[in-house]
C-alpha cells in the first residue's frame, strides 16, 4: 500500500480548490449508484479504509483529497458536539468532524498520531478524524453486501454497503448522508440544547 | 475547435476593452477635450473589432464596423467635419456596435435592422463627403479623382496604385526588423516596382555595420485597401518615415523624389494630404505609445490561488520569525538577517499580489454614458454626465459589486431626480440636467457619489407616501434625514407612476441591502430644488480588512475595526444592572448594553467581570452601540477574510474567518449578528434563519462569495 502517493495527488487536487470536486462530481455520483455498479459485475472500486476503535470503515478513494496527521483546530461558537472545529488547509477553511463522536461513542482523545482524512462531499471539503488509516481496499461490485435491515434506520442511511477485507468487515460510508442535517435530526449524538433547538 | 473557441473568447474580451476605450474617447470628442490622437484611437478600436469579426465571420458586424470605419477615416482626414450631430451619431453607432458584439458573443439575434439603418446613415455621410449623393447608386460610388480613390477602393476593391516612400531610420535592424521581408510581404499584395534610394549611404569608413542606410520608393498596384498596406509596415512604423500615397493608376510612376512636386494636380493633392498626416502622426503615435498599457489577461481564480499561497507564505514566515526570537540573541546573525529580509520580501510580495486585483473604477463608469443616453431618450429628458475619479482603484471583487447599485442610482436620479426640460427652464435652470458620478478614496474606503441638479427630495410627499404605506406611524414627526432615509425602506416608491426605468420592483432597499452586505453604507442627502446626492462608501477590498484580535476564554476572535469605537476597562461603578438582568455600561453619560461574547458563544473560563476584563465599544449601522466584554486585546492587524460557508454553514454571530500568524483559524465576529442574538436569547433557534439574510448589516464582514446569504441559509445544513 502506498498511502503517501494518494496523499500527494489528493493534496494537489485539494489545492486546486473547489473546481476539482465539482469536476469529479458526476464520476462520484456514478460510483455511488449501486444500480450502475450491478450493471457491470466485473467492475471494481477502490476504498480507503480506516479504523475508529475496533471498527473498520472505508470511503470511496475518489472522494479522498488528502490524509494528514491531527493538528490543533479552532473551535467555532456553538458547534455541534461531533464537530471538532475548523482547520486551515492551505488557505481554505475546512471543518473537521469526529467520526467516533458522530457514531455516539464519545470524543476522540486526539493526538498527533490520529489521522484526519480530507474528503470532498458534494461541493464541500471536510475532514474526518479517525484513529488510523489502514489500507486501500479493492472490491468488486458484486462483493459489496447490502446493509441488513437494522432497527436504527440512520445506520442504514449512511452506509453504502458492507465489504470484507481479510476476515474483517468494513463498513462503506456514504459521506453525504453521514453529515446531512436530516440524518442528524434523528440524532445519534446531541449537541448543546441551543443546537437542538436549531435542528 | 477548442482553440478557435478560446480565440473567440479572447476576441470578445478584447472587444469589451475596445468598446470601453471607444466610449471614453467618444466622450472626449463630445466634450471637446479630444486631441489629435483621439480619432486615431477610435479608428484603431473599430478597425480591430472589424478585423476580428471578419476572422469569425460575423458578417453583420463586419459590414457595420466597416461603414463606421470608413466614416472615421474621413473624419480623421478632415474630409468629414466633426459636428455635434455627428458625434451623437458616433455614440449611437458605438451602442449598436456593442449590441452587435453582444449578440455575436451569445449567439443571439443581432439588431440587424437598426444596424443596417445606421450603417446607411454612416455611408451617406461618407458618400456625401465624396461629393455625390448616395441615393442613386450604392453607398459607395465610383471614384472620380485620385483624392477619393483610397476610400472607395476599400469598398469597391478596384485596382489601385500606391506610392510608398519607405525611409527606415538607422536603428531599424537593432529592433529586429528586416526591410527585405516587408518588401516580400508587399509583393504578396500585388505588383510592386522597387526603386532603392542609396543617397544616405556613407562611405565605407564611416559606415556602421548595424545601421540601416537604404530607403525605398515602392509602387504597388493592388486591389487591396490602404489598411492592408499599412499593416505590412505595422511593426516598423516607429522606425521609419513612411509615406503611403494613392496615385491615379495612369500617373507615371515617380522616378525621382521630386515627382510629387511636379506631378499632376491630383497626385499633388493626395501627396499634400498624406504629407500633412505623416507630419502629425509621429507625434500622435508617440503620445499613444506612452499612454498604451501593456497588459495580460489572467483568470481571477489563478490570482485567488496566488493570494492564498502568499497568505500562507506570510504565515510560515511569521512562524519562523517567532521561533527565531526564542533563540539566544547574537547567535546565528546571518540567519536572523536572512529572516528579516524574508519578512520584508514577503510583505512586499503580499502587497504586490493584492495590487494585481486592484482595478480602476473606469470599467464600471464607462458603461454609464450609454445608460444615461438611453434613459434620457426614453424619458424625454436631457442630461449631461460628468465623471470624476475614473482612475480610482478598488479590488476586483468590489468592482463587480458596485456596477448594479450605480446603475440603479443613476436610473433613479434620471427618473425621479431630474425634471423635464420645460420644468427646468421654468425654474430658471439650464434645460440640460447634470449628473455627476464621482469616485474617490477616503480613509481607506472608496466613496462613490451620484449627484444630480434636479428638484431634490420632496419631504412632505415622501412622508405622506410612507404614512400611506404604513412605513411610519400616521402621527410621526421625522427629521429631514430620517425622511430621506425612508427612501431605502422596503416597499417604497415615490414615482407617481411605476415606470420601466426605475420602478422594476427592485427598490433602493435592495441597493442598500447589497451594499451593506459588502460592508458598505449608502445614504442620500438632498436640497429642495437644487439636487439630490447619493453617497455610497465601500471597503477597498473584500478580501482584506483591519481587525482587532481579542481573547475570550482562551479563544481568539477578530472584531472588524470599522465597528470599533474604543476599548476601555470600566470601573465597577460604570457597570449597572437593569431590572431584566441585563447589564449596561455608562460611557460619558450614555448607557450601553453589555454583551458577553463568552455567554453568547458558551465559552467556559472567560472573565465574567467587565472591570477585570475589557469592554470593546462597537457600533453597527442598524443596531447602534454596544459594549462587548472580552478578556484582553492582542492587537490590531490586517486580516485576510476567508469564507466559512464554502465548506460549512453560517454560524450565528460569526461573519467569516481568518488565518492568524500561527496558522490557526480565528473567527471574525459579526457584531450586528451578536446584537440580534442577545436581543432574542430565548428564541435562539430563530436567530439562525433570522441572521443570515438580515445579518448582512452595517459593519458585517462577509467574504465576497457569501453575499447572497439568503439562499445559503435555506441550503441543507450540516450542523
Amino acid at each position: 500500500m502506498d498511502l503517501s502517493a494518494i496523499a500527494d495527488t489528493a493534496g494537489e487536487a485539494g489545492a486546486a480548490d473547489k473546481t476539482k470536486p465539482e469536476g469529479t462530481a458526476p464520476e462520484r455520483a456514478a460510483a455511488e449508484q449501486p444500480d450502475e455498479r450491478d450493471a457491470g459485475p466485473g467492475e471494481t472500486s477502490q476504498f480507503v479504509t480506516f479504523t475508529v476503535g475496533e471498527e473498520a470503515y472505508a470511503v470511496d478513494i475518489l472522494q479522498v483529497r488528502e490524509i494528514k496527521g491531527w493538528t490543533e483546530v479552532t473551535r467555532l461558537p456553538n458547534q455541534p458536539a461531533h464537530m471538532r472545529g475548523v482547520l486551515n488547509l492551505r488557505g481554505v477553511i475546512v471543518p473537521i468532524f469526529d467520526l467516533r463522536c458522530r457514531f455516539g461513542q464519545g470524543l476522540t482523545e486526539a493526538t498527533p498520531t490520529h489521522v484526519v482524512v480530507i474528503v470532498a462531499v458534494a461541493d464541500r471539503i471536510v475532514g474526518i478524524l479517525v484513529d488510523t488509516v489502514s489500507d486501500i481496499l479493492t472490491v468488486g461490485s458484486e462483493e459489496i453486501r447490502p446493509v441488513p435491515d437494522l432497527e436504527s434506520r440512520s445506520d442504514r442511511d449512511f452506509l453504502k454497503g458492507l465489504a470484507t477485507s481479510g476476515d474483517r468487515m468494513v463498513a462503506l460510508l456514504q459521506l453525504d448522508r453521514l453529515f446531512d442535517l436530516s440524518a442528524l435530526k434523528t440524532g445519534l449524538d446531541t449537541a448543546e440544547p441551543a443546537q437542538q433547538a436549531i435542528g | 475547435m477548442d482553440e478557435l473557441l478560446q480565440f473567440r473568447e479572447t476576441y470578445f474580451a478584447e472587444c469589451e476593452e475596445l468598446l470601453r476605450d471607444l466610449e471614453t474617447q467618444l466622450g472626449a470628442l463630445h466634450d471637446g477635450t479630444a486631441d489629435s490622437e483621439c480619432l486615431n484611437s477610435i479608428f484603431r478600436a473599430v478597425h480591430s473589432i472589424k478585423a476580428g469579426a471578419g476572422l469569425f465571420k460575423f458578417s453583420v458586424l463586419v459590414h457595420f464596423s466597416h461603414e463606421l470605419e470608413a466614416l472615421l477615416d474621413y473624419m480623421r482626414d478632415g474630409r468629414v467635419e466633426i459636428t455635434e450631430a455627428r458625434v451623437d451619431l458616433l455614440f449611437r453607432a458605438n451602442d449598436v456596435l456593442a449590441d452587435l458584439i453582444g449578440a455575436a458573443a451569445v449567439g443571439g439575434d443581432a439588431p440587424v435592422a437598426v444596424a443596417d439603418a445606421l450603417a446607411k446613415e454612416l455611408a451617406e455621410i461618407t458618400a456625401a463627403a465624396r461629393g455625390e449623393s448616395a441615393a442613386g447608386e450604392s453607398a459607395s460610388g465610383a471614384p472620380e479623382d485620385g483624392d477619393t480613390a483610397a476610400g472607395s477602393a476599400e469598398t469597391r476593391g478596384e485596382p489601385l496604385c500606391y506610392r510608398i516612400d519607405f525611409r527606415p531610420s538607422a536603428e531599424l535592424f537593432r529592433h529586429a526588423n528586416e526591410p527585405l521581408l516587408l518588401i516580400r510581404e508587399l509583393k504578396t499584395l500585388g505588383q510592386v516596382e522597387i526603386d532603392a534610394d542609396l543617397s544616405r549611404l556613407p562611405d565605407l569608413k564611416s559606415m556602421e555595420p548595424e545601421d540601416a542606410y537604404l530607403g525605398w520608393t515602392l509602387t504597388l498596384r493592388s486591389d487591396c485597401g490602404r489598411a492592408a498596406v499599412e499593416e505590412v509596415f505595422e511593426f516598423v512604423e516607429h522606425d521609419c518615415r513612411l509615406d503611403i500615397a494613392v496615385v491615379p493608376s495612369d500617373a507615371p510612376s515617380p522616378e525621382a523624389q521630386g515627382a510629387a512636386a511636379n506631378g499632376d494636380a491630383a497626385a499633388g493633392t493626395a501627396n499634400g494630404q498624406t504629407a500633412d498626416r505623416s507630419a502629425a502622426e509621429p507625434q500622435a503615435a508617440k503620445a499613444g505609445s506612452g499612454a498604451r498599457i501593456s497588459s495580460i489577461r489572467v483568470d481571477l481564480n489563478r490570482i485567488d490561488r496566488l493570494v492564498n499561497m502568499v497568505g500562507e507564505l506570510v504565515i510560515t514566515q511569521s512562524m519562523l520569525s517567532q521561533q527565531a526570537d526564542e533563540l539566544p540573541t547574537g547567535q546565528l546573525p546571518r540567519f536572523s538577517r536572512g529572516l528579516e529580509e524574508l519578512a520584508m520580501h514577503t510583505r512586499e510580495l503580499q502587497e504586490s499580489v493584492m495590487a494585481i486585483r486592484m482595478q480602476p473604477v473606469k470599467s464600471v463608469f464607462a458603461r454609464v454614458p450609454r445608460l444615461v443616453r438611453e434613459v434620457t431618450a426614453k424619458l424625454g429628458k436631457r442630461a449631461r454626465l460628468v465623471t470624476i475619479g475614473e482612475e480610482t482603484e478598488v479590488d476586483k471583487t468590489v468592482i463587480e459589486e458596485i456596477s448594479d447599485p450605480i446603475t440603479h442610482m443613476i436610473r433613479n436620479s434620471l427618473d425621479h431626480g431630474l425634471e423635464s426640460p420645460e420644468k427646468r427652464e421654468a425654474a430658471g435652470k439650464p434645460a440640460e440636467g447634470t449628473i455627476t458620478l464621482c469616485a474617490e478614496h477616503r480613509g481607506g474606503r472608496i466613496v462613490i457619489t451620484i449627484r444630480d441638479d434636479g428638484r431634490g427630495i420632496d419631504h412632505a410627499s415622501v412622508l405622506a407616501r410612507a404614512k400611506e404605506r404604513g412605513l411610519v406611524a400616521p402621527d410621526a414627526h421625522l427629521s429631514g434625514d430620517e425622511i430621506e432615509d425612508l427612501l431605502f425602506k422596503p416597499g417604497f416608491s415615490t414615482a407617481e407612476t411605476v415606470t420601466d426605468i426605475s420602478g422594476r420592483g427592485v427598490g433602493l432597499d435592495v441597493v442598500r441591502r447589497n451594499i451593506e452586505g459588502l460592508g458598505g453604507r449608502v445614504s442620500v442627502s438632498s436640497e429642495r430644488d437644487s439636487g439630490t446626492c447619493f453617497t455610497m462608501t465601500l471597503p477597498l477590498t473584500l478580501a482584506v480588512m483591519d481587525g482587532m484580535i481579542v481573547v475570550v476564554g482562551g479563544e481568539k476572535f477578530v472584531i472588524p475595526t470599522t465597528n470599533i469605537i474604543e476599548s476601555m476597562r470600566p470601573s465597577r461603578e460604570q457597570v449597572n444592572r437593569l431590572p431584566s438582568g441585563e447589564q449596561v455600561v455608562e460611557v460619558r453619560g450614555e448607557y450601553l448594553q453589555l454583551l458577553y461574547i463568552a455567554r453568547a458563544f458558551n465559552i467556559p473560563g472567560a472573565v465574567d467581570d467587565p472591570s477585570r476584563g475589557l469592554v470593546v465599544l462597537a457600533e453597527t449601522e442598524r443596531r447602534g452601540k454596544v459594549g462587548l466584554v472580552v478578556d484582553q486585546l492582542l492587537g490590531q492587524q490586517q486580516v485576510v477574510i476567508k469564507s466559512l460557508e464554502d465548506n460549512y454553514d453560517p454560524v450565528p454571530g460569526i461573519s467569516a474567518a481568518t488565518i492568524l500568524g500561527n496558522g490557526l483559524v480565528a473567527p471574525i465576529l459579526d457584531v450586528e449578528g451578536l446584537q440580534t442574538m442577545s436581543q432574542a436569547p430565548v428564541a435562539r433557534a430563530a436567530t439562525l434563519s433570522d441572521l443570515s439574510p438580515g445579518g448582512v448589516g452595517g459593519g458585517t464582514v462577509r467574504p465576497p462569495d457569501a453575499i447572497v446569504s439568503t439562499e445559503q441559509a435555506e441550503r441543507s445544513q450540516w450542523t
